[in-house]
């Protein structure tokens, strides 16, 4: 098991992933942190209980089915299961969990990282466009750029730790920022530092980016 | 009115006869009941009828085909079946992927417990019931925040749903299972 994580994720955004409603970049963010992360796993599962009886007590009856549906459900199952080609599970990685690794495309070696500036570099995952997911690369003991926020930001550690003003956060552990917070995280002197960042909207990176520079870096 | 603890033991008994049997009139009843509440779940998320009967029937034949993967210590049938229904959701409707936890490797397959399939569907039944009895805005509330992209944050303060025992039963079964793997 590992160490112990203390920062989670709020009860909006795991019931939001179960019911379906986040954009896939906050999805990829809660699959990652699941993966590592029990209490929250637990917590998932019981808002898909909550989904399950809300579906349970749609009215089923003012609902007609084509006619034809059962026999047409029954060609559907003798044509046999449509996704059997399952992606063979990847070799574990000590960095990078399962979903994370889906969309890298292999482990934490794989990843193209570019730089951005101050050493810290980072990796932009494809998702769709309501939100952005990125990995970031912090060289120990360094400090990530100031930047303000717009939206909601989600910083989760996933090799070494980083910390801010007020906290401590390590491997699993996540940062939620929104609008109002303004501050400097700082990666721990002890290792470089790996985070997963999804964010809905883009970030002011201030004074270390011209803004041209910005726009080339997509951040 | 028949019970509803003894009416989901019988959807799980009715998931196992298809998943060992494939017993079509298992499914067949299985079918009429919650192949209309898919339909009506997902046109109430913003899905016109002929693509939400089109979905549905995806739904249920995947619940044929997966129904090994159903967990009756960790689900009810209608949990199981809302998760399938969702992911079809967000693949159809919304067009994304949706990346999910990485599995536990729980070892062998293995019956679950019968005590823990019976405590963990009368749980639903109480969560079931605890809903229904909620004032018609908040259950209001909750349904949207799963039909729809609405806002979910005051819902688990205001409606004090018995989430809690569900979670810690969850909790204490992955905990179990880590434990046996050691």
């Amino acid at each position: 098991m590992e160490q112990k994580i203390t920062h989670h994720l709020t009860d909006d955004i795991l019931m939001a992933y179960a019911a379906g409603t986040l954009p896939e970049a906050f999805n990829l963010m809660v699959a990652t942190h699941v993966s590592l992360c029990d209490t929250c796993r637990a917590a998932v599962e019981s808002y898909d209980a909550l989904g399950g009886e809300v579906l349970e007590q749609t009215p089923g009856n003012d609902i007609s089915l084509t006619p034809g549906s059962f026999a047409a459900t029954m060609a559907l199952i003798a044509g046999g299961a449509p996704d059997t080609i399952h992606t063979a599970p990847r070799a574990r990685d000590a960095v990078l969990p399962q979903p994370l690794q889906d969309y890298v495309g292999g482990g934490v070696d794989t990843i193209r990282w570019r730089p951005v500036g101050m050493g810290v570099k980072q990796a932009i995952l494809p998702a769709s466009k309501d939100a952005s997911a990125r990995l970031l690369y912090i060289p120990a003991g360094a400090a990530m750029p100031d930047h303000g926020h717009h939206g909601t930001e989600m910083t989760m550690v996933l090799q070494g730790a980083f910390q801010d003003e007020d906290d401590y956060f390590a491997r699993g552990d996540v940062e939620i920022a929104d609008s109002d917070l303004h501050h400097t995280p700082v990666a721990d002197i002890h290792e470089d530092c790996i985070c997963l960042a999804v964010t809905d909207a883009p970030l002011r990176f201030q004074g270390v980016l011209p803004k041209i520079a910005q726009r080339f870096a997509r951040i | 009115m028949q019970n509803g603890d003894e009416k989901r033991m019988q959807w799980v008994d009715h998931m196992i006869r298809i998943r060992d049997h494939q017993d079509q009139a298992a499914f067949a009843a299985l079918f009429d009941h919650f192949a209309p509440r898919v339909k009506g779940f997902l046109m109430k998320s913003g899905s016109d009828a002929s693509l939400a009967e089109e979905v549905a029937q995806e739904v249920m034949a995947t619940c044929w085909h997966k129904a090994n993967m159903f967990d009756p210590a960790r689900a009810s049938v209608a949990t199981w079946i809302f998760t399938i229904a969702r992911n079809r959701k967000i693949d159809v409707l919304r067009k994304q992927r949706r990346p999910e936890p990485e599995d536990l490797a729980w070892g062998p397959e293995e019956e679950p417990d019968q005590a823990d399939v019976m405590a963990l569907q009368q749980e639903s039944e109480q969560l079931g019931q605890a809903i229904a009895e909620l004032p018609a805005a908040q259950r209001e509330l909750i349904e949207q925040a799963y039909f729809g992209d609405l806002s979910h944050s005051e819902i688990a303060a205001k409606t004090g749903l018995p989430l809690g025992t569900i979670k810690s039963r969850i909790r204490l079964a992955l905990e179990r299972l880590r434990h046996a793997m050691k």
